[in-house]
């Protein structure tokens, strides 16, 4: 049964393609418009407001709760305060990365995590004997997202506490008669907040967010301009960039986190004794080494161009993140790693890919070689190891 | 300014030709200065505050041509670049009917079926069709043209290197390379569809800034240079420039500058000094000397060689051809601070259709009796407009809830029979307010503020010889070997250290940067022989 988030009035109305995708058992708009780069560009110039309400949403509370997370999660939840959030992980015993979310600490004891996954008897069974209580709040709570350089002005319109708030920071407001959490998060890399509200007001929050941003051109966008803008940020999604391990049939399929490019969620490690899980193999691969590192690739322009130019071809330069993996070589050809999510960007005008590369080659600015489907036959485009995220304003943090 | 008045090489006027040039020279390590008239730089693409709040792309507006290898090798994204795609075009119609194009291949077919069943697999051929034209005939675009005139061995290798080119191409793609190149928009289009607001708003791409109607021979080949743009991979694609051409002109001068440039403004270059055939700087009109041995003009041809050396120290064919070289600038502006979107009727409350080019000409007959009137010395009576709403795509433009609108406007002959612009200038604002009333009822309630730029304005405040929005006519005669004139076709002049860069050389106008490039690669060639 297909289900409709609290805003499907309203993305309904506005979504002229009439195309949708099933996320999570909801209809998501791929598109409102015929141009998804036309509402990509709402998002990096003015702003754009995306329903990301499909995310599965926890409630964690109890006076335990703080002590039950930090032994999930890799990420140190002991110093996420009150009215901050955290992008973080969890893992499983052998590091494997069993899937990321964001959490936002409402107060001492109780929390909001939201995950594109179910996770609820996982998180469940690990309880044991704590105070905790886990709640699935997924069908009742809205999600939507505002993102792009002139979100703020827009929403500290609606809610003046916004000015204030900092890079993953979140505080409860109103909206209207509407009470919401509001935090400083998304997935675009850009400027933006989520604003979380219980279902019988989400109408009323997008009507008022919307009459807002009209002025300043926002456009409601889809998931293909947000998956565009994602990967310019350098993040990583799951089933695309990595599987969750959980259900991945071999090692080769899975993740850990210092594979992943995330070592910083775990730079302090040694100073904080957290039993969490994955711990002891998070330590042992830092001293025996990991698989692949992760790293930003930029593809050779020039090359790019001669490649194609050479089969005869206009050079494609596709903004549809392309979600198959290619795999890349050395100069002796030897297979060094691989890409996943290729676009053409249009913020760093090249085009860009997030890969995996043996670790002795993550440095930027080594060379490799790209493999393409060219006229049937397989061949080679150059580029080169980069760091992410590949575009990153300063407003994003500022 | 460094008290030092000696560079390597010298820049006059900072156009965006110029500015390339500028760039590429001092990314090798020149000391290179810009001079440029104005208090700012970007020539015929400016932004200005001309109504508080409101940003005008006074003169362009769009980013055409812009060569992508620039964006590469001057590094523009680390200073800015950031080109916003254009939606859409919008053609309305005098029975309040209109044509749609947009970003999606299949809603376009159904929009022209609309129009025209026939029309549908025709529009996709004829795209197909041009779009392997402008494959082939890009490289031309991209290398410095051979010199027809010269047995130099290096020259005779270019030209048989060029012939070779021709001779790999297909002979359809040959065949309709020629038929766009010598024929009329009118023809080539006529070959493919039937409907008429599909040919005219195909058409006018074939008039923009020349003096010839859709119907004129030559007109096809303006129509084929204005297709040769590509952004992000969307072939004859065109983009507006976050904070318009200005914005983009900004980024050229943060380039340059981070490669060691100087920029002088307010600053007017008199004349190149020389001696014994040799540029050996240039004098301001205040009399300040600076010295350089390169000294490039990024000015038009008219400038370069009959005013800014002395016409004497040139060869007399050479003056002839520069003197003959036609300008006759035929387009202008009218540009407006509105208080809100316009409505076209039959879409009721929509404004998504102006997040593009805004097309009115909506007949072939339309467009070529708007040149009838050119052809004899006034202004067209029903002017061919090609609007923008740049604050749909660039909020920034306009406070909020507020609009700009750029209105290119044809044909508006630089000699008026019988008047002159400065007389002209109202009357003719109203005629083009006159046909937008027609279209967007209650346009005249929503305008703000009205700035009305006629070809004597462009030559005024631009420099642009007659107001050519090119630096010189798009006609056979004046392209590629001939580009400003035979013999003279690779960015030198006959003054030694003398060189040109702006729009009347090849390739030629718009915001392209084409020129300003193949010349640095010119005289950074011929410092590596000397
Ligand atoms: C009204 C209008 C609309 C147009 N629309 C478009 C469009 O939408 N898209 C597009 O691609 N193209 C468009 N064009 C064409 C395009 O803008 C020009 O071809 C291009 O900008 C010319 O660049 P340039 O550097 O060769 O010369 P210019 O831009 O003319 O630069 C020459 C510079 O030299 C300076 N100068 C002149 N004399 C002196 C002197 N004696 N000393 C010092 N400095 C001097 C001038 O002030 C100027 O800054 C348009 C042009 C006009 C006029």
């Amino acid at each position: 049964m297909v289900r409709y988030t609290a805003f499907h009035d309203r993305t309904k109305a506005l979504n002229t393609t009439e195309l949708w995708s099933h996320w999570a058992g909801y209809l998501a708009a791929d598109r409102y418009q015929l141009s998804e780069k036309f509402e990509y560009f709402a998002i990096r110039n003015s702003a754009g407001m995306f329903d990301t309400s499909p995310l599965y949403k926890y409630r964690i509370q109890g006076s335990d709760a703080e002590t039950f997370l930090a032994g999930l999660l890799t990420r140190n939840i002991r110093k996420c305060r009150p009215g901050n959030a955290q992008y973080t992980i969890w893992c499983d015993d052998n590091g494997f990365i069993i899937e990321d979310g964001v959490i936002i600490r409402l107060s001492e004891t109780e929390f909001l995590l939201s995950t594109a996954e179910p996770n609820l008897a996982y998180f469940e069974d690990r309880i044991g004997r704590l105070q905790v209580i886990i709640e699935d709040i997924s069908d009742d709570v809205a999600a939507l997202a505002v993102q792009g350089p002139r979100s703020k002005t827009i929403l500290t319109e609606l809610i003046p506490d916004v000015a204030g708030l900092g890079y993953f920071q979140s505080t409860e407001a109103k909206i209207g008669d509407a009470p919401v959490v509001i935090s400083r998060t998304g997935f675009t890399g850009d400027l933006g907040y989520e604003i979380w509200v219980k279902n019988d007001h989400g109408l009323a929050v997008w009507d008022a967010v919307a009459q807002a941003g009209e002025r300043y051109g926002m456009l409601p966008f889809g998931t293909t301009a947000l998956l565009m803008a994602r990967i310019e940020a350098g993040l990583a999604l799951i089933d695309v960039d990595f599987s969750s391990s959980r259900y991945a049939w071999t090692d080769a399929d899975r993740t850990t986190p210092l594979e992943l490019g995330l070592e910083w969620m775990v730079r302090d490690i040694g100073d904080d004794d957290r039993p969490f899980v994955g711990r002891r193999a998070l330590l042992r691969e830092m001293v025996a080494g990991s698989r692949w590192k992760l790293t930003g690739l930029l593809i050779d322009w020039r090359n790019w161009f001669e490649v194609y130019d050479r089969n005869g071809l206009v050079p494609p330069k596709d903004h549809l993140p392309n979600g198959s993996e290619s795999i890349l070589y050395d100069a002796t050809d030897q297979p060094v790693g691989y890409a996943t999510s290729l676009m053409y960007s249009p913020m760093v005008q090249r085009h860009i890919a997030i890969a995996r590369v043996q670790p002795e080659l993550v440095a930027p600015g080594n060379q490799l070689n790209m493999e393409v489907t060219i006229n049937h036959t397989w061949q080679q485009v150059k580029a080169q190891t980069t760091r992410m995220p590949f575009y990153n304003p300063p407003h994003k943090t500022a | 300014m460094a008290t030092d008045r000696t560079y390597d090489a010298i820049i006059v006027g900072g156009g965006h030709n110029g500015l390339v040039n500028g760039a590429y020279l001092a990314k090798t390590g020149l000391k290179t200065l810009i001079i440029e008239r104005r208090h700012l730089v970007g020539g015929a693409a400016i932004t200005e505050e001309l109504h508080p709040g409101f940003l005008f792309t006074t003169f362009s507006y769009a980013l055409s041509l812009l060569r992508p290898d620039i964006i590469q090798e001057l590094e523009l994204v680390k200073h800015g670049f950031k080109p916003l795609l254009m939606e859409s075009t919008f053609a309305p119609m005098h029975d309040g009917n209109y044509l749609l194009l947009g970003q999606d291949h299949q809603a376009n077919i159904a929009e022209i079926r609309r129009h025209s069943k026939h029309d549908a697999d025709a529009y996709a051929q004829y795209s197909h069709d041009v779009n392997r034209v402008c494959r082939a005939i890009k490289p031309l675009l991209d290398n410095i043209p051979p010199d027809i005139t010269s047995r130099d061995p290096e020259e005779l290798i270019r030209m048989a290197t060029l012939a070779q080119h021709m001779r790999d191409l297909e002979p359809a793609v040959l065949h309709n390379a020629v038929r766009l190149l010598t024929g009329s928009a009118a023809d080539f289009l006529d070959d493919y569809f039937d409907s008429e607001i599909l040919k005219a708003t195909l058409a006018s791409s074939g008039i923009i800034g020349t003096k010839v109607g859709p119907m004129s021979q030559g007109s096809g080949l303006v129509l084929l240079y204005h297709k040769m743009g590509e952004h992000d991979g969307d072939q004859s694609s065109w983009a507006f420039h976050k904070g318009g051409n200005g914005g983009f002109t900004q980024v050229l001068a943060r380039a340059f500058e981070s490669y060691g440039g100087e920029i002088s403004l307010e600053s007017p270059v008199a004349t190149v000094i020389t001696s014994n055939g040799r540029a050996r700087g240039v004098a301001l009109e205040d009399g300040t000397e600076f010295k350089a041995d390169i000294v490039v003009s990024a000015l038009d041809p008219r400038r370069t060689f009959l005013e800014l050396v002395d016409p004497g120290e040139l060869p007399s064919d050479l003056v002839e051809n520069i003197s003959r070289f036609r300008f006759q600038g035929t387009s202008a502006k009218v540009n407006f601070a509105l208080d809100g979107l316009p409505k076209y009727p039959a879409l009721g409350n929509r404004g998504d259709q102006f997040r593009g080019f805004t097309n009115i000409g909506p007949t072939m007959d339309y467009l070529e009796r708007a040149f009838d009137d050119a052809k004899y010395g006034w202004y067209s009576k029903q002017p061919y407009i090609d609007a923008c709403f740049q604050s749909t795509i660039d909020p920034d433009m306009a406070p909020p809830g507020k609009h700009v609108m750029s209105g290119f406007i044809q044909y508006a002959p630089y000699d008026l029979k019988g008047s002159d612009w400065d007389t002209e200038r109202e009357t003719f604002g109203d005629t083009v307010q006159a046909v937008l009333e027609s279209h967007f009822p209650g346009f005249g309630d929503l305008v703000l503020h009205r700035e009305v730029v006629t070809p004597l304005d462009i030559e005024r405040v631009v420099g642009l010889s007659e107001g050519n929005i090119f630096g010189g006519e798009f006609l056979a005669p004046q392209m590629f070997f001939f580009r400003p004139a035979p013999g003279w076709n690779q960015y030198r002049t006959p003054i030694e250290g003398y060189y040109q860069c702006g729009s009347g050389t090849h390739p030629g106008g718009c915001v392209m940067g084409a020129p300003g490039k193949l010349a640095a690669a010119q005289i950074l060639k011929d410092q590596q022989h000397s």
